[in-house]
């Protein structure tokens, strides 16, 4: 209960952040913290639009998506408290309950007949293809680095290893960090800023929903931002007091956006075609830390 | 003669032009061209003589700074061989011609309609029923873009043939617009109107319109510009290169989300447009120049101002520039990104910035020197890959080149003369030829007068009327995602080609 609580907060301003860490960069005064919010309740208000070619497809699929993001929400633990939800290999749930999610607004793109939505679902679906690998690597070292297979025993025995443990949750937060960027279409793989359809990937998909549908995909983008962070903050916090670890999973949240708004300002995003090998080479991290893992158990000479 | 031999601004009678034969005046105008790739056509346009079209094709020459002009009566149901049958620079005037009087061109490639006029000679072509390109294919698909433009500025469709990613094909659909200005500058009889209509064929090249325009009908009257005047129309244009070259880094930035230069860029433009404002009361410089007229006389204390404004510029720039171009992510976008090779360009008959990216020495300022270009001894910038990094580049170095410039001009300023110079009327029967070197490219307007000195045909070429193709081949077997910024990096006018 307490993570569900903590990833909330956290998502309500970790878009305004990013946003503001843009607009300070560029000399800009820049939308208050919690404007990405007002314009989801602003939506939250309005009435749908929906085109007369697009099938019940594209009208349940926005629900769908925030559903499955609130349910990988409820998944993720905080410290030693569970998740409300936890059992064995809840982390295989958890990813592939938000891929339901990911391939309903696929669908829903494919169903509104645009030129745009067809690209825009093919670019997502292999760019999430190719990330799959990445993070069941990640977890699945950790799972057997620890002997566990739920995401609070590995979090939890994660912390009692030895120092090298906090190298390999390093190389881990960067993994998880990158495909937090994938999952959300931040820079450099995606440009959530741009005006460009051509140039999209998730805004194209979601070019056809308006009010009330588009207000349930943005809060889904913003706590899917948050549940990463969590993720990323379990790695480090373990068994410490809550005291200490609350306030740390803020401050981590806080240093996230603002990297992600830092990364946004100083590079340009790939090319297109470069994405699914940057993607891919996220891969290659986590077998480092698979082979870290083996390192640890001893399994290698 | 089969033709006769013009300087740039320069007025002639219209009976001066000779009149030649159909077959002589094709085989001229393509004898002009094949294997010369130092000239090319300016400009090539019809209009009626009772039931029978006149045809006037005007051919610059670089190395010469002349241009070449004949012209030839035919009839409408005449079979004509098609100029484009031998050389593709001719296809957009010859379907424009076509689509106004209906000619028979045969052995041209496609006929299709350019831009609807109203007085067009079938009105049963229209914008609904355009003739695509089209596939036949399982495995291709076809994406339309527009004719809203996803940044709300002007209509105009694309539609790319695609393999997944790649572009095969682009087809570029424009005609949107209907302004019908060419018309209009026979209807609006007053000077002043005139002027502003000449600033509004494309709204970001107002004074290179404004400078072709008022040239011209300064030729047609016989008079002389002043100094003054033409350090006004000079100083002008370069400004309006640095603003809007500025401006365009800044939106190449935003295209490939680079936000540092995108903002850095676009903070750097708004000083140079706000001292148009400063000096002739708008920030896109209109009614800054007018024919036979300088409204704003520049005085040494607005060298002064531009003398400022341009040292807080140039650091800033300079240092947005090379933070640019050593960053990687930023280069890896715009290297090898909508290569056009010289051989495309011209044979298509690019003018202007882009086809200097390619490496075609074309540049008006040199070759058809006006104002006070021949003092600057002009050099052109030539970039050689014909990519987005080299317009990128071109656009770097020509914004330095025009601040030099400025600086030259502006350190002596001459005197104001008494503005009592009142116009003549224009010549009877005459016909002349202006072309300009506006910051995108080649500008021609060609103007005819009738018995009485009324306009009878007034005829303008916008460098986007020629460029859209090189966009079109520049994005082939690219990935459809970096469409953008090749458009961007040749930043087209919808409204210069929908006249």
């Amino acid at each position: 209960m307490l993570s569900f609580a903590l990833i909330f907060i956290a998502g309500i301003f970790f878009s305004g952040i990013i946003s503001r860490t843009k607009s300070i960069f560029s000399g800009r005064k820049g939308p208050g913290i919690m404007q990405p919010i007002k314009d989801i309740i602003r939506l939250f208000r309005k009435g749908a639009v929906y085109s007369q070619t697009s099938s019940f497809v594209f009208q349940i699929a926005p629900t769908i998506y925030f559903s499955s993001v609130v349910m990988a929400m409820l998944i993720v633990p905080f410290g030693q408290s569970k998740g409300l939800i936890s059992f064995n290999g809840d982390f295989i749930f958890f990813a592939y309950v938000l891929a339901l999610g990911k391939f309903f607004s696929i669908i829903s793109a494919l169903d509104t007949g645009s030129s745009f939505g067809g690209m825009g679902a093919s670019r997502e679906a292999l760019y999430s293809m190719f990330a799959e690998p990445a993070f069941f690597i990640l977890i699945g070292s950790l799972a057997l680095l620890t002997g566990h297979s739920s995401f609070q025993e590995i979090f939890s025995a994660l912390h009692l290893g030895s120092y090298i443990t906090y190298a390999l949750a390093i190389l881990a937060t960067f993994v998880l960090l990158m495909i937090a960027m994938i999952e959300n279409s931040r820079m450099p793989i995606d440009d959530p800023k741009t005006h460009l359809e051509l140039t999209m990937i998730h805004e194209v998909m979601i070019l056809e929903n308006s009010g009330f549908d588009l207000g349930l995909i943005l809060s889904a983008g913003c706590l899917k931002f948050a549940i990463y962070g969590a993720l990323i903050v379990n790695l480090f916090i373990g068994i410490f007091p809550y005291e200490y670890t609350i306030p740390l999973f803020f401050i981590t949240q806080f240093l996230i956006a603002i990297t992600i708004g830092t990364i946004e300002s100083f590079m340009a995003r790939f090319r297109m075609g470069h994405n699914a090998q940057f993607i891919f080479a996220l891969t290659s991290v986590s077998l480092l830390i698979f082979f870290g893992a083996l390192l640890i158990l001893g399994k290698f000479i | 003669m089969n033709y006769i031999t013009l300087l740039n601004n320069q007025t002639i009678g219209i009976a001066a032009i000779p009149e030649i034969s159909y077959d002589t005046f094709f085989e001229i105008n393509t004898g002009f061209i094949t294997q010369h790739p130092e000239r090319h056509c300016v400009n090539y346009f019809g209009y009626k003589i009772g039931d029978a079209i006149k045809l006037i094709c005007c051919i610059a020459d670089d190395n010469t700074h002349q241009i070449y002009v004949s012209s030839c009566v035919v009839k409408r149901e005449t079979p004509m061989l098609a100029l484009t049958s031998k050389l593709l620079c001719f296809e957009k005037f010859e379907r424009e011609i076509h689509e106004n009087f209906g000619l028979n061109f045969i052995h041209h490639p496609w006929l299709k309609p350019l831009r609807y006029a109203f007085n067009r000679f079938d009105t049963s072509q229209t914008i609904a029923n355009y003739p695509f390109y089209s596939i036949k294919s399982e495995e291709l698909h076809e994406v339309g873009v527009g004719p809203i433009h996803a940044g709300v500025i002007e209509p105009g469709h694309f539609r790319f043939i695609c393999n997944g990613e790649q572009i095969l094909h682009l087809e570029i659909q424009l005609g949107y617009q209907h302004r019908g200005i060419e018309q209009l500058f026979l209807d609006k009889k007053e000077l002043l109107q005139r002027a502003t209509l000449a600033e509004s064929i494309a709204g970001d090249t107002v004074s290179g319109h404004a400078t072709a325009f008022a040239s011209l009908w300064e030729s047609l009257c016989h008079f002389q510009p002043t100094r003054a005047l033409d350090f006004t129309r000079t100083v002008a244009q370069e400004l309006e290169r640095i603003a809007i070259h500025t401006g365009d880094l800044s939106a190449l930035c935003a295209d490939i989300a680079y936000q540092l230069g995108a903002s850095v860029f676009g903070r750097l433009r708004t000083p140079i447009v706000n001292f148009m404002q400063e000096w002739g009361g708008n920030r896109l410089s209109k009614g800054l120049i007018r024919a036979g007229h300088n409204p704003f006389p520049f005085t040494p204390a607005l060298a002064a101002r531009l003398l400022a404004v341009f040292d807080a510029f140039e650091p800033d720039f300079n240092e947005m520039c090379k933070q640019m171009f050593k960053l990687p992510s930023a280069s890896s976008r715009f290297e090898r990104t909508g290569v056009v090779s010289y051989d495309d360009v011209l044979s298509i008959n690019a003018v202007g910035m882009a086809a200097r990216s390619s490496g075609l020495h074309r540049d008006i300022r040199l070759s058809h020197p006006y104002g006070l270009y021949p003092e600057l001894n002009h050099e052109p910038v030539i970039k050689r890959h014909g990519d987005v990094y080299s317009r990128v580049q071109m656009r770097k170095e020509e914004i330095k080149q025009s601040i030099e410039y400025v600086r030259k001009l502006i350190a002596t300023v001459p005197e104001p003369h008494a503005d009592d110079n009142l116009l003549q009327s224009p010549q009877t029967d005459a016909f002349t030829i202006t072309l300009v070197e506006a910051w995108r490219g080649e500008i021609c307007h060609c103007a005819i007068t009738d018995a009485h000195g009324e306009l009878l045909i007034y005829k303008i070429k916008d460098p986007s009327f020629h460029n859209w193709m090189a966009l079109a081949m520049a994005v082939r077997n690219n990935e459809i995602s970096d469409f953008p910024v090749s458009n961007k990096s040749f930043n087209l006018s919808y409204a210069g080609h929908d006249l």
